[in-house]
């Protein structure tokens, strides 16, 4: 099924875009309230948070340029030492358009 | 089903006081936004319809990865399997949270699922780790990342000759640093790294060789799986009855 560009055919595609995002933001917590709760549950689902953060990060290390490494192992060492955010997020940009601007 | 009983108490100190701490990363989203904004009426978007789309799907890498499929005519079934691709983490990340959704009537849990994103959702998690109950997050910082997302995409589609090249300023790895700094930022004990290794793996093969953009989905899951079968021991400790009081800050 293909869509034209049209001014309203666009409007249907954006209708269409919200609607299935919508379905991902409601869609892990519906399926979660028929799941019974239980220690071994909630330890998959913490572990889980945390591995969605690693599971976006790694790809975006290896496949990025030098400056992408370069952000991420700045902000990695300025959060290590530091434990702020901000200033860890600022090494990393700091570090990629500073990578950038040198090669 | 017994009387309903939704416990979780909603701030709304705490909502604004959220709104404004994700306020500095905001604007690296009015940056991001303005990128989005620029390459949507680069790809024929009317600047109308690039603004009703930031708004109502409110996804960014989606976003751009439909502007990819543009063109005189769009097919349907490839636009939806990418968008819902992309966008399945938020399946992941609104189950994570679902322990303290459910002391949240259905109402307002689907309300604020609305604004759930990257960022919120990874303050939120994060401080569930540590033993705090966050929501007011995901509804204040909700709402910050929203009004950036649209305002840099009108910025992008009025003035976007003003930012032609984000990377150069690393702007493209604000979200990359701010998830890495999140996860350093949380608990971190051996079952954690473990799980991190696994994930770290699994993301990476999924990446190479299953279907694009099926790695977070796969990375997360093969995380969860250590989980699942490595238990953490305050578990145990609150059965007992000695759950730690972490309510300190």
């Amino acid at each position: 099924m293909v869509i034209e560009t049209t001014p309203t055919g666009v409007l249907g595609l954006i209708a269409l875009m919200a609607v299935v995002t919508l379905v991902t933001r409601f869609g892990g917590v519906f399926l979660m309230s028929f799941v019974p709760i239980s220690p071994r549950i909630e330890s998959f689902i913490n572990t889980m948070a945390s591995s969605v953060l690693i599971a976006i990060i790694v790809p975006m290390a290896v496949a990025g340029d030098l400056g992408a490494l370069a952000a991420l192992l700045a902000t990695g060492i300025t959060m290590l030492v530091l434990r702020k955010p901000l200033p860890a997020i600022s090494a990393g940009l700091v570090a990629a358009a500073g990578v950038r601007y040198l090669i | 089903m017994p009387l309903a009983n939704y416990p979780y108490q909603f701030q709304s100190r705490k909502v604004r006081s959220e709104f404004f701490r994700l306020l500095p990363i905001s604007f690296f989203v009015v940056a991001f936004g303005a990128a989005f904004g620029l390459a949507a009426v680069q790809v024929g978007l009317s600047p109308f319809e690039s603004l009703i789309m930031s708004s109502v799907v409110f996804a960014g890498a989606s976003q751009f990865a439909a502007l990819d499929m543009w063109a005189g005519e769009v097919s349907v079934l490839p636009l939806m399997a990418v968008v819902f691709a992309i966008n399945s983490r938020h399946l992941l990340m609104g189950a994570s949270l679902y322990p303290m959704l459910r002391d949240v009537s259905p109402g307002k849990r689907y309300a604020l699922l609305l604004l759930l994103t990257d960022a919120n959702w990874a303050v939120a998690a994060q401080e569930y780790q540590s033993g705090r109950r966050n929501l007011e997050v995901i509804v204040g910082g909700g709402l910050v990342l929203w009004l950036a997302w649209i305002a840099g995409t009108t910025l992008g589609v009025f003035f976007g000759g003003l930012l032609q090249n984000p990377k150069a300023l690393g702007l493209d790895m604000v979200l990359g640093c701010f998830l890495l700094a999140m996860a350093l930022g949380g608990k971190k004990s051996p079952r954690v790294l473990v799980a991190w290794l696994v994930a770290g793996s699994a993301s990476l093969a999924a990446w190479k060789w299953l279907p694009p953009n099926s790695h977070v989905v796969a990375g997360a899951l093969a995380g969860g799986v250590v989980g699942f079968f490595w238990l953490d021991k305050p578990a145990r400790k609150q059965a007992n009855g000695e759950g730690e009081a972490h309510h300190g800050d």
